[in-house]
């Protein structure tokens, strides 16, 4: 990115982190309502950990409260639910506006989504896995290289996030009505992205499923890292595989609005 | 303010047929408006499917694992998932929309509700129904159903009358949740993702044997948040089974009366909040 993009993709991050920091009493609510998930999703593996005998997939129960509160945490910050900001711009012709302006409308967006996830890490995600990691226990990983890699892997979950929900609101160029399609992204992503169950406790052909899809780019590749799931040369696998989906995401979302943009007529005066 | 609410919740109400017909007319105009757009309407229903089938594949994948879980089986669990997402398909149907109520502030559409002579939650209650939740209603029935066939249970007509009670009740229990949650709304107006961890909470902890959870959780969703007299303590009596954690199996019938305190309560705290409400003062 050249400086003069620079300038003002780091002041519309800012703009990002500033617009959602307002929003304190959410901030306070989301970290309850992920608390409240994180125990009843715990409580449920650490009973199939204790019907398996102790381990399943590799994870033991310390593995288990680490993957649940990694999640529970990692999840307010890449967000994979309920964003329809650009879709509702698109459905009302506000695009237009967007589209004449001098900044990238996908660089923009993707810059404020970035710090809103600044300030979703620091207000929504650490106090969850604070709480998770005092009453039941979590795994700090050893390894040096993955104390430096999981920033690069979270913040490339964020961008792959982005750029599946850019493609999600872009589908209101075609659809008038994408509140059930937003709907269906947030219940697939989540489960093969292996928010509710980690990906190594799927079945073999749902777990070929879950790796053809970006979506463990977005939860289990970060939070592999931490618990241990990803040791060795896989660790900087993870983070060059996220890397591939961003570019390619990143990429068919110019390619699609493009694509939506030149059969683009605004009604109106 | 607060005195308009007053009068216009307790005062009308009375007026009993006038008040049925007014809320029939706008139940009727809702189901029409969104019947109407014919190919979004069945799209909405199928999305409203896969949604039940991805929610199912939760318990899917854990029993890939375990051939039990907290004592129970795959059959067993899938019965109690069935009880309980449609009890909370039904509650979202009719009432899913009172979490919105911050946006009914802020945008001024309370203040007419409360113009009107019918209660304001009553209005916002007929305001908007989801009748595309059908979808997800009829893939619990379908589960339910599978699930029956599949576990063992000695039938008798206290049972089948117990089977046939518990969605009704168990909707009218989570529609309690979400009217009281919700009623957050009126103090903290950013703050209504609270709710969000009873209602959608409890559905997702409610579809679970609840012997797989901690003491303070279980008893929080018992006797705080009834949703275990949605789906986990009926299921014990259709199986003839005791509580390893030692309820009485007395409380595995008693979800109509919980449902009715639940509803009490419920209104209670709304009205609290209704009272509390001045405007957005603009």
């Amino acid at each position: 990115m050249s400086l003069a993009a620079a300038r003002p993709a780091a002041a519309l991050a800012g703009a990002g982190f500033r617009r959602w920091s307002t929003y304190r009493q959410a901030a306070v609510a989301g970290v309850f309502v992920n608390t409240v998930f994180g125990v009843i999703k715990l409580s449920i593996l650490l009973a199939v950990a204790d019907s398996a005998g102790g381990t399943v997939a590799g994870y033991d129960r310390i593995g288990l409260s680490t993957y649940a509160w990694m999640s529970q945490g990692l999840i307010a910050v890449v967000v994979i639910n309920a964003w329809t900001e650009l879709a509702d711009r698109i459905r009302t012709g506000d695009i237009a506006v967007d589209l004449a302006r001098p900044v990238d409308l996908q660089l923009a967006w993707l810059a404020a989504d970035l710090g809103r996830a600044v300030w979703a890490l620091l207000s929504r995600a650490i106090v969850p896995i604070l709480f998770g990691a005092a009453l039941f226990g979590f795994r700090v990983p050893g390894n040096p290289l993955v104390l430096v890699l999981l920033p690069v892997s979270i913040t490339l979950a964020v961008v792959v996030s982005f750029a599946c929900r850019f493609l999600v609101n872009l589908a209101a160029f075609w659809l008038t009505e994408i509140r059930g399609l937003v709907t269906f992204y947030f219940l697939v992503a989540g489960l093969l992205g292996g928010h509710l169950v980690p990906v190594q406790l799927f079945p073999g052909w749902l777990q070929t499923v879950a790796y053809a899809t970006p979506f463990p780019a977005i939860i289990q590749w970060p939070i592999d890292l931490v618990t241990g799931q990803a040791t060795g040369w896989a660790v900087g696998g993870v983070v060059a595989a996220q890397l591939g989906w961003a570019v390619v995401l990143l990429g068919l979302g110019r390619l699609v609005l493009s694509r939506a943009t030149r059969r683009l007529v605004v009604q109106g005066g | 303010m607060a005195d308009t609410a007053d009068r216009v919740v307790g005062g009308l109400r009375t007026d009993g047929p006038t008040v049925l017909a007014a809320y029939g007319a706008l139940v009727r105009s809702r189901v029409a408006a969104q019947a109407s757009y014919r190919t979004s309407f069945v799209v909405d229903i199928a999305a409203q499917v896969l949604i039940g089938l991805v929610e199912f594949a939760e318990v899917y994948v854990v029993f890939t694992q375990v051939s039990d879980l907290g004592g129970f089986s795959f059959a067993e669990v899938s019965l109690i998932f069935g009880l309980a997402t449609a009890a909370f398909g039904l509650a979202d149907l009719v009432v899913g929309h009172v979490d919105r109520l911050p946006f009914y502030v802020r945008t001024g559409q309370l203040d007419a509700f409360l113009l009107r002579p019918l209660s304001a939650l009553g209005q916002l209650v007929t305001s908007d129904f989801s009748l595309r939740r059908l979808g997800r209603v009829a893939f619990s029935l379908l589960v339910l159903v599978i699930a029956l066939a599949a576990v063992d249970i000695n039938w008798t007509p206290a049972r089948v009358a117990l089977l046939l009670s518990t969605p009704i009740a168990g909707a009218i229990i989570f529609s309690a949740v979400f009217v009281a949650t919700s009623a957050v709304g009126f103090w903290l107006v950013d703050g209504t993702e609270f709710a969000n961890a009873f209602t959608y909470g409890g559905n997702y902890l409610s579809s679970f044997p609840f012997t797989v959870f901690g003491s303070i959780v279980r008893r929080t969703f018992t006797f705080v948040i009834p949703v275990a007299f949605v789906a986990y303590l009926p299921a014990l009596a259709l199986l003839g089974r005791d509580d390893r954690m030692g309820m009485p199996a007395w409380l595995s019938w008693s979800a109509g009366p919980v449902a009715l305190v639940a509803w009490l309560v419920a209104l209670l705290v709304w009205r609290t909040g209704l009272r509390h409400y001045t405007g957005t003062g603009s």
